[in-house]
């Protein structure tokens, strides 16, 4: 059962060949078999996931299924689920039981889902390698001595080695679409503002966004049409219609155009990574896509304006994390002062320290200028250059990462080059834009991933572009050999 | 050598929405702690900030009655500081782009000496008003050493008036803010129940010798009633003056005045002052007002005080000093007009009000709106006063009988029997009875030259007075008596 | 535009971190480094170049004024590292 697709299984449920407890069984006991070894769960509900699957089970047989009713789910451990352990991977939240429940978690669990538990990930969704974990790094199913990426580790991880059929995300600059190329996975950022932030815990709020990973571009489209809508708790959640993004899938790309832009292919690139990506879009080609040559000439800045902007906006967003309401608070505070900086300082770890710090510093008195206000500047000047790419093409594509999977702490002590992981992803964070990662091939028997981005709310047609590519394709049907998930 | 005071006002004005700024908590005061305080009040991780209409309307209809500019698209920034009555680590606020621009506010001074006339006028600049939320409470008692946090009142809606230092002594700062008080009260923004801290005052303050630089300022924070606004004023303007004097310099800081004891202290000086690092809020958007929020705000705005106290003038010949005294509170100004209309003399009515009413409200501590003798109950002993039923002297034992319960002025004169003698026959009986028993003094009378008579005719008036308990009517006594006793 | 253990210092005070004076230095290393990629944007030539803040030029949804918010203390208090008589509970606070 755990080789399918949600679709497929979907399928299998509608047809009672198995039953949700069954398929949820099976996934709880694969991840008890196999988990010790990858570390994608910080935490499993079994026990919740086996009453949603009955309850699935019975809405099933009443004929009342939703989008996604008893399909197992695992939730990026980033939102919030109430009753359940929270933990954004951080000690500063190892004992924090969420009050309430995230608005993509409960749009999913209204669809039907079944959610097998939480899933690893960097803490506090800063990193890409899910090193940075309170929980330990996670392993990578295709070599177990490099990383899968990151700050969605877990959640691409877990799908790689066929632990959980489908996954929730978020992606900040990059954290869905980097993990899921290093897994050989598909993975959605849709638009900012297309799925609500409520309830998930916030790292760079104008970054931040939800979304899902899954085998393929069609079961993502299943669960984004569960996940997307306007939320009156989150005032960045746009009102704009909800597409239907199964539909779509069906759409023809012939005369579609793709943009390749000149700055996703450097001459620093590792070729074999280049030739996958320009592979997959002769493909494409073939298919009938028309492909023209682009340029993003301000795109080199975007991990600079980034690495101001997120941890400016990440210094604010974790001062609530002050032992006074909720979570780690350090043993006998002498004073105020004493039970700040000791709490923060036990319970963060040390790459988030140092992005607090960075932001912290960059918005400080005689700094501003220098730093967050340019970078604001540079952010606007890339939105613009993709503005102007998307006057003339429909999709624009690149690499998702400039490198395979590494070892494990090859870039520890490195935050600068390990940032460089998500340079090609970076941008489309900026600039607000969808965009999604599918595999297109290996290179010495690990995965690469080529990037789709799409204009405004085009989620829809990115989807139908990599639907149609996984047709003619079987990149993305391709399992490790770990864990039986061939 | 004389010194020159310069007076800066920052007034938080607290909203009287329903909600909070940020969330759909109640607003309420003396609720058990933290029973008001929401997901989103508490800062919990995950939680966004929704931006309430109604503040944002308030707001703007404020910025409407001082003529000011409304921003088109105000923007909230973050101020980050860490206080644990501030659960998010930053107070979301405005700084760059606030909702109400420059205005201006005319204040109307009391008249100098006693040539009667007209007192000055003076107008003080706003720099600008912005929206932003309230903090919790520490709560210091009761906790054993420790202290307690209240959150009940994060989150709560205000307004800050930032004016220029427009101030030249305390009388123009408390006017300014009794101005400020009617204002706002006037059009409903607010309850303006400064011993609540509806309104709290933070004064800025310095002093310089005529026609050098502004002197360095210091500011004294939270003062919550007009009384203590104008000694703190004073007791600042004292100690920056003393140690001018004695060859010492102004610190920048930020002090507290205690009310009780008459004294203030240092809180923090600048070099402790916080880098606040504001930047753009990125969980909210621009709040756009558009023209027509504005025609629409403008044809809603209540009558201003400002056009109250020129109706006053003009429809009851009142004095300007007396028209802004009696205008500046919506519940003085209906109280006024009803008691005018009931009794049938606005000026009789502006002089009972700003007198007899004021004084005994003052001396009990009570608000108008409690008053014990009502606007009705005040007309009808007007009316009566008017029409010679009772004498001024009894008019106020009437007031006073009145004031302690004892009914309405007509029962109460009624009951006492307290209408002047108005029978000729009766009181010429009386007159006579007091000139056959008083035979030395009628002797001494006639004896008299005219001025003398003058001054000895009192003695027979206050007999009179005397036996008649003060109902005779006087002008009626007096001429009974020059004729009996010529 | 490097930093040293000193600046570092009052910026971790600012963020109400700790650092210890043995790690200063490595940290001081470490966030110079992060600053010399991030001062690439030096380069940028952004002259009448508006900042941008958020990626859609779209405006803030308003809410209605309406209490729609339970009371949630006994939840909040249980997630509490210290509470009493309904209140969150730190190290005395003097003013």
């Amino acid at each position: 059962m755990h080789t399918k697709t949600l679709t497929e299984l979907k399928a299998g449920l509608a047809n009672r060949d198995f039953s949700s407890r069954e398929l949820t069984e099976h996934f709880l006991a694969r991840i008890q078999q196999y988990d010790g070894d990858l570390n994608s769960f910080v935490t499993v509900t079994d026990v919740q996931a086996l009453a949603q699957a009955d309850a699935a089970d019975a809405a099933i047989a009443a004929g009342k299924a939703g989008l996604l009713t008893g399909l197992p789910i695992a939730h990026k451990d980033i939102f919030c689920t109430e009753g359940v352990r929270t933990s954004c991977g951080s000690k500063m939240l190892d004992n924090f039981i969420a009050p309430y429940t995230a608005t993509v978690v409960e749009k999913m669990a209204a669809e039907g889902a079944v959610m097998l538990g939480k899933t690893n990930m960097d803490e506090f969704a800063m990193g890409s390698s899910n090193e940075t974990s309170y929980y330990g790094p996670v392993k990578n199913p295709w070599d177990l001595e490099r990383v899968p990426g990151g700050s969605s580790g877990g959640a691409a991880a877990c799908l790689g080695a066929r632990l959980a059929p489908g996954a929730t995300g978020t992606d900040t600059g990059g954290s869905i679409r980097q993990p899921a190329a290093l897994n050989n996975i598909t993975g959605l950022k849709p638009t900012y503002g297309r799925v609500s932030r409520w309830g998930m815990i916030a790292f760079a709020s104008s970054l931040d966004q939800a979304g899902p990973m899954a085998q393929s571009a069609e079961d993502c489209a299943l669960m984004l049409q569960a996940m997307a809508g306007h939320d009156h708790r989150d005032s960045t959640s746009l009102n704009e219609k909800v597409g239907d993004y199964l539909a779509a899938l069906k759409d023809d790309i012939s005369g579609l155009t793709i943009g390749i832009p000149e700055e996703f292919f450097p001459d620093t690139l590792d070729g074999a990574i280049a030739d996958n990506s320009r592979d997959a879009i002769r493909e494409l080609e073939k298919l009938g896509a028309k492909v023209v040559s682009v340029s993003l000439p301000s795109i080199k800045l975007s991990v600079p304006a980034y690495y101001v902007i997120a941890p400016a906006e990440a210094s604010a967003n974790l001062s609530r994390f002050d032992g006074v309401r909720f979570g780690h608070r350090c043993d006998d505070p002498q004073d105020l002062e004493d039970l700040y900086k000791r709490s923060r300082s036990e319970g963060f770890g040390d790459e988030v320290k140092r992005r607090i710090l960075v932001g912290a510093y960059a918005l400080s008195a005689g700094y501003y200028d220098a730093y967050y206000r340019r970078a604001q500047q540079v952010r606007r000047l890339i939105r613009d250059d993709f503005a102007r790419a998307f006057e003339k093409v429909d999709v624009l594509m690149g690499p998702t990462a400039p490198e395979t999977a590494f070892k494990l702490g090859a870039k520890k002590d490195d935050p600068v080059s390990m940032y460089m992981a998500d340079v090609f992803t970076i941008g489309v964070n900026l600039a607000g834009l969808p965009a999604l990662s599918m595999p297109t091939g290996f290179i010495n028997g690990l995965p690469t991933g080529t990037q789709i981005i799409g204009n405004y709310f085009r989620e829809g047609q990115i989807l139908n572009v990599a639907h149609k590519y996984q047709q003619a394709t079987d990149w993305h049907k391709q399992a490790p050999a770990f864990g039986g998930a061939q | 050598m004389s010194w020159e005071v310069v007076i800066g006002l920052e007034v938080h004005v607290q909203l009287n929405t329903v909600s909070k700024l940020f969330s759909g908590s109640k607003l309420s005061t003396g609720a058990e702690p933290n029973t008001q305080a929401s997901l989103v009040d508490l800062g919990l991780p995950g939680t966004l900030p929704v931006v309430n209409r109604e503040a944002v309307r308030k707001a703007a209809l404020f910025g409407l009655a001082i003529n000011a500019d409304i921003c088109r698209h105000s923007v909230f920034e973050r101020k980050n500081y860490f206080y644990p009555d501030l659960p998010k680590g930053y107070q979301t606020t405005q700084l760059a782009e606030p909702v109400v621009g420059a205005g201006e506010v005319e204040i109307q001074l009391a008249p100098k000496g006693n040539k009667g006339g007209e007192g000055e006028k003076k107008i003080v600049r706003i720099h600008h008003a912005h929206l932003e939320e309230d903090a919790g409470k520490s709560l210091h008692e009761d906790f054993h050493g420790m202290t307690g946090i209240d959150l009940n009142r994060a989150g709560t809606p205000l307004i800050e008036i930032v004016s220029e230092p427009d101030m030249a002594n305390a009388e123009e700062a408390v006017a300014f803010a009794r101005k400020l008080h009617a204002i706002v009260t006037s059009i409903g923004i607010c309850d303006g129940d400064m011993s609540q801290g509806n309104m709290r005052f933070d004064v800025n303050i310095s002093v310089r010798k005529p026609g050098e630089p502004l002197g360095t300022r210091t500011e004294t924070k939270n003062l919550n009633s007009f009384r203590f606004m104008e000694k703190a004023i004073a007791l600042e303007v004292e100690r920056q003056i003393d140690v001018l004097e004695d060859g010492g310099e102004i610190v920048q800081e930020t002090r507290l005045y205690n009310g009780d004891t008459h004294t203030a202290r240092s809180m923090r000086s600048k070099e402790d002052a916080n880098d606040y690092r504001y930047f753009p809020c990125p969980d909210l958007l621009p709040v756009a007002i558009t023209d027509a929020d504005i025609e629409e705000l403008k044809a809603a705005m209540p009558e201003l005080p400002d056009s109250r106290k020129a109706r006053f003038i003009n429809d009851y010949q009142l004095s300007e000093y007396d028209a802004d005294l009696l205008s500046g509170s919506i519940a003085t100004a209906a109280f006024f007009e009803a008691a005018a209309k009931a009794g049938g003399d606005a000026k009789l009515a502006a002089n009972w009000v700003m007198g007899e009413l004021a004084a005994k409200l003052n001396a009990e501590e009570k608000d108008i709106a409690d008053s014990p003798v009502s606007a009705e109950q005040l007309g009808q002993l007007i009316a009566r006063l008017k029409d010679g039923t009772i004498s001024s002297k009894i008019a106020k034992q009437v007031f006073e009988a009145c004031w302690a319960g004892e009914g309405n002025p007509d029962d109460i004169i009624e009951a006492k029997g307290l209408k002047q003698m108005s029978d000729t026959g009766e009181l010429e009986k009386i007159v006579d009875d007091i000139i056959a028993n008083n035979a030395s003094q009628v002797d001494d009378y006639r004896n008299s030259d005219d001025a003398k008579k003058k001054k000895k005719i009192g003695f027979f008036v206050g007999q009179a007075m005397k036996a008649t308990q003060g109902k005779a009517n006087p002008q009626q006594l007096n001429k009974l008596l020059q004729e009996k006793l010529q | 535009m490097a930093i040293d253990s000193k600046v570092v210092a009052q910026v971790a005070h600012l963020a109400r971190l700790k650092v210890d004076p043995q790690d200063s230095d490595a940290l001081s290393n470490r966030l110079n480094d992060i600053l010399a990629m991030v001062d690439q944007l030096q380069q940028a030539d952004v002259d009448g170049v508006a900042p941008l803040a958020h990626p859609l030029d779209v405006t803030q949804p308003l809410r209605e004024d309406v209490v729609t918010e339970p009371n949630i203390r006994d939840k909040a208090l249980e997630i509490a590292p210290a509470a009493e008589d309904g209140c969150f509970l730190v190290p005395r606070v003097i003013e």
